[in-house]
Order: C-alpha cells, then structure tokens, then sequence
C-alpha cells in the first residue's frame, strides 16, 4: 500500500496535537492545537483516500521531480493573492479605523498577518518551487530524497496555516518577520532542514561538472535563513505546552539580534534567493547567457560577505552602541556595488536583444524588476545614512521603500518566473493569454509607482511635522495632527495596492487557464510579425 | 579579558584581515587567466537543457 507509513505518521502527529489541545497551559494554545489537529486528521482522511493497493512503479530516476513544483507554483499564486489582499485591507484599516474588527482581524493582527503572507507564503513557495526547477535543471539530475520534497512542501504549508491562524489568534512573539511561537519555529526549522538535504543532495548528485551562479544564490539563501531562524529564535517557553516563550537576548542585545535577522531576512530570503531566479530565468527568458559570469561570481561572494554586517542601520539613535551604528551604515552603503553590479549584469544580459522588451511582456516585466532592485537597493543604503535616516526612520518612507523593493523586485520576478515555468510544467505550449500579461504588468507597474510617490510625499511630511519646533522650542504638532494628515495619502496608498492585487488576480486567472490547456485567440503583441509568412515562390 | 572585548578586538583586526584577503582571493580567482572560457561555458549551462 502507497502512503502507509505516511498515514500512520500524519495520525500519531493529530493525535499529539490533541493532547496538546487537552493539557494545555493556556487556552490560546489549546484553540492553535485544535487547528492543528483538525488540519492533520485532515490530511490524514485525504492521505488515506489516495492510498493504492496496486503496485507503484518506481519513478524513472533520470526524469525530473516536477510534481512539489507544480504543488509549489500553484502555491505561489494562491498566497500571492491572499497576501495582496490581506495588504489591501491592513491599508483600509489604517484610513478607515472602523474597519478593524476586534478581537480576531485588527490591525495589530492583520499586519503580520500581510507580512508573513506575501513575504513567506508567496515568496517562500516560489523560492522553494523556482530552486526545485532551477537544481534538477542546471544539475541535469533529478531531485535528491525521493518524497522528501513533498515533505518539504507540505511541511511549510503547514508552517504557515500555523503562523497566519496564530497571528489571528492573538499568538505572537512580537520579533518583526518571525512572529510565530516557539513550536511552529521548531517545526520550521525541521523542514528548512529537509529543504537543505534535498537542494544540497541535488548539487551532491549533479551531471554537470560545474555548479551553476544561481544555485550558489540559492544555497547562501537556505543556509543563512537556517542560522538566522535559529538564533533569532532562541527562547525559553514558559510551559511545554503554552505558547508563551521569552527570548534568550534581553534590552539592546535583543534588539540587535533581531535586526541582524530581520535585515538578512530582506538580504538572503528577499535578495540572495530572488537573484537566483534572476540569473537562471533571465537568460532562458531571453535565450541568451548571462551578461558576465565572472561578474556573477563577485556579485555573490560581495553581496554575502556585505549584507550580513547592515542589520545595525535599523537601530540608528538608539541605545545600540555608535559604533555598531556606524558600522551598520558603512556596510550598508557599500552594498551598493554589489547591487548595482548585479543589476547590470542582469540588464546586460539582453543587450543585443533588446527589442524583446517590446514583444515579450515576460522579459518587460523582468526587466522591471530588475530596475526595481536597482533603484531600492539605491534607496536602501541611502536611508541608511545617520542624517537622512533621522527624517526618513519611522515614516511612512521607510514603508514605501519596503514596497518598492517587494511589489517591484520580488513580486515582479515572481510573476515573470511563473510565467516561464507554469505552461513548461505542464506541458502546455505557450501561456493562455500574452496579452493578459501585459495588463498585468500595467497594472502592477501603476500599483507600485502610486504607492511608492504617495509613501514619500507621506513620509517626508510626516518626519518634517514631527520634528518641526517653533522659535520658543516647542513642537508646532501633536501625534494626532500627522496622522490626520496622512488621510487622503493612505487612500491613494490603498488604492496603488488595490491595483496591484488587480494584476495578480488576472495572473492567476491566465496562469489557471494554461494549467487547464486553453489558449486564447489574440492578436500577436504588436511588432512581433505574426504567423511567419510564406516567402514568395517565383513561378516555374 | 571580557569576552565582548576580545571578540570586538578579533573582529576588527583578524576576522577583518582574514575577510578582505578572502574577497581579495576570490576576486583574483574569478579574472585569472584563462578563466573567460570556463566562464563562458558555465554561463551556457541554463540553455543547454529542455
């Protein structure tokens, strides 16, 4: 029988969570143990339902495991749009506070509730199906571990039913970006482990003598993300079976230990992980090798040896010592070369080809968020400086910057890859719609230009009025006065937001329609000839 | 020695050290010569496949 051990597993593990539901410390445990324990029985009953009695035939172990990526795109676009949507209504609930629904959707909720979703749902799912895809190609070897990988996959998706229902819950252990409690770190930590046996078994096993820049990328990401997890996340639960934990760090340790994690969080898992699909799709987009692969080689070894030490910056006048903050924005200033040598090493890549911005809205939009990456990466260490971090930290800036970045880099390169991947996953000739794809990028592109002018004229205001001080040297307004304020901006704000989730639902849509086989007749994008032509045959 | 104070020092004189020299290896390694074919070849390998 298929599935046997499995079932047996998925079983004991519901009937832990049960007894974790019954002797709970606190009753927020025992309500995140009852989902749990739902959520396992679950998939217990469809294991169970899927199980075969006829005998399996073994996988041909020269063919590539597709199967979790497949798993993993689909993934990808579900949370994207979760996550984008969950951001839409966090905007509304800052403008309209009426909105705020107590005690389960508040703000103070949702907003990690946004951030985990679009950070780790849909960027971690298409960092773990691109790196899949990305491996067993370019080590023409098929994926180490046999089901391993589907462990992996359904491992994190459980990470992150448990983090989001925890949030919602009321669960948290206030560190920005890692949230969750000490039980679904542990669990975390158990699958970021099979992900590294997986990917690094791969590499073990290639055909190709070299390995190729983009699993280098990606190698740092799973790596570094395992040790900053792991320390971040050193705590002590109050009880084994409460969902309280205090951390191991106290006062300003603390807190630099979690802007140590929290930044590489933005520089290995947003930045490290998202170069690696830039250097693998990028070329097979364009159908041309990368612009300079000895560039590629310094881009990697500068950008980990330089991200690690910009953590500090985040803690500018605080209690953090002046010369960790000095450091902190040195590093982070030097970190421009690196970006910027590998953003031109991604633009170069087309040179020769550049008419394919006009005809292929897939390499328009990678381009995009390459340039995205250029001018946040020229943001970031610019916000880094003492002097225009004390106008810039705490606003509304800071926010738009992170957008920038996210919805342009990130989101834009995800979209791009999934468009490359899901009509070659399932065998599909090409995409259902390209003209869809260029109203995505239209809509994503005013999305995110309309949020991130409308969070500078925000923030700046914002960082101007609080420290503006009459000739007598008192401040000249009160909290309340900036927030009222910023009314009309968070509205445009919500609504570049609104835009952008608009061109992820019609991704979802087109991508739905590929996987499903239909293709849609269109018009070819204009300058792409359309169906080649007969050349004229002179008569006999 | 305080432990703060002897990482600090280690940290700035041979963790520094070590590290720029790494980097400074790394870049000497990546444009040594002859190393344009390998790098040509290895940034073909993307397009050989599927």
């Amino acid at each position: 029988m298929t599935n046997g051990s499995y079932i047996v597993g998925l079983g004991l593990f519901a009937f832990v969570a049960l007894m974790g539901a019954g002797f709970a410390a606190d009753q927020l445990f025992a309500q995140h143990m009852w989902v749990l324990f739902f959520v396992l029985v679950g998939a217990t009953f469809v294991l169970i339902r899927r199980a075969q009695f006829a005998p399996v035939q073994a996988p041909d172990p020269d063919a590539y495991m597709d199967g979790p990526i497949r798993y993993g795109a689909i993934a990808t676009i579900f949370w994207g749009v979760i996550g984008l949507t969950v951001g839409v209504v966090a905007a509304l609930q800052l403008a309209f506070p009426d909105l705020n629904i107590e005690p389960w959707f508040n703000f103070g909720r949702m907003r990690p509730l946004h951030t985990s979703a679009v950070i780790f749902a849909f960027g971690g799912n298409a960092l773990i199906a691109t790196s899949f895809y990305v491996v067993q190609r370019t080590s023409r070897a098929r994926m180490f571990g046999g089901d391993l990988a589907w462990f992996v996959f359904w491992g994190y998706q459980l990470f992150i039913v448990m983090a989001a229902t925890g949030y919602l819950l009321g669960i948290t252990q206030s560190r920005e970006y890692a949230e969750p409690e000490w039980y679904v770190d542990i669990w975390l930590t158990i699958v970021w482990v099979a992900y590294l046996l997986v990917f690094l078994g791969t590499i073990l096993k290639r055909k190709e003598p070299h390995i190729y820049v983009a699993n280098w990328f990606y190698l740092a990401f799973i790596v570094t993300i395992a040790m900053l997890h792991i320390v971040n996340n050193l705590a002590v639960p109050a009880s084994f079976v409460g969902s309280r934990s205090y951390s191991l760090f106290a006062g300003v340790q603390d807190a630099l230990t979690q802007w140590w994690y929290g930044h590489n969080a933005v520089g290995f898992f947003l930045t490290a992980g998202f170069l690696g699909m830039m250097y693998y799709f990028v070329p097979k987009q364009a159908g041309r090798p990368v612009y300079s692969y000895r560039l590629s080689i310094i881009h990697f070894w500068a950008l980990i040896f330089l991200y690690i030490w910009a953590g500090p910056h985040h803690l500018h006048y605080t209690a953090l010592p002046d010369w960790a903050q000095t450091l902190g924005m040195v590093f982070s200033i030097m970190l421009w070369m690196p970006s910027w040598g590998g953003m031109i090493n991604g633009l170069m890549t087309l040179s020769g080809a550049w008419d394919k911005i006009r005809t292929d809205p897939v390499i328009r939009m990678m381009v995009a968020a390459i340039a995205f990456y250029g001018m946040a990466t020229f943001e970031g260490p610019m916000m880094s400086i003492k002097a225009v971090n004390s106008l810039s930290h705490y606003t509304d800036w800071t926010i738009g910057h992170v957008h920038s970045g996210a919805l342009g880099w990130n989101g834009l390169i995800t979209f791009a890859a999934l468009y490359f991947m899901v009509p070659r996953l399932w065998g599909r000739a090409r995409l259902y719609s390209e003209r869809l794809v260029v109203w995505h990028f239209w809509l994503a592109m005013i999305g995110i230009v309309v949020y991130a002018a409308v969070m500078w004229v925000s923030g700046i205001m914002q960082g101007l009025m609080w420290r503006e001080y009459d000739e007598q040297g008192f401040l000249v307004y009160s909290f309340a006065e900036t927030v009222q304020a910023m009314f009309p901006y968070y509205l445009m704000r919500a609504l570049g937001g609104a835009l952008y989730l608009a061109g992820a639902i019609i991704m979802a849509y087109n991508l739905t329609m590929t996987i499903l086989g239909h293709e849609r007749e269109e018009e070819p994008i204009g300058g792409k000839s359309a169906a080649p032509r007969p050349a004229a045959v002179p008569a006999e | 020695m305080e432990t703060y104070t002897w990482l600090r020092q280690f940290a700035d004189s041979w963790g520094l050290l070590f590290m720029t020299l790494f980097f400074i290896g790394v870049v000497i390694f990546a444009f040594r010569p002859g190393s344009r074919e390998q790098a040509d070849e290895a940034a073909r390998i993307p397009l050989k496949d599927d």
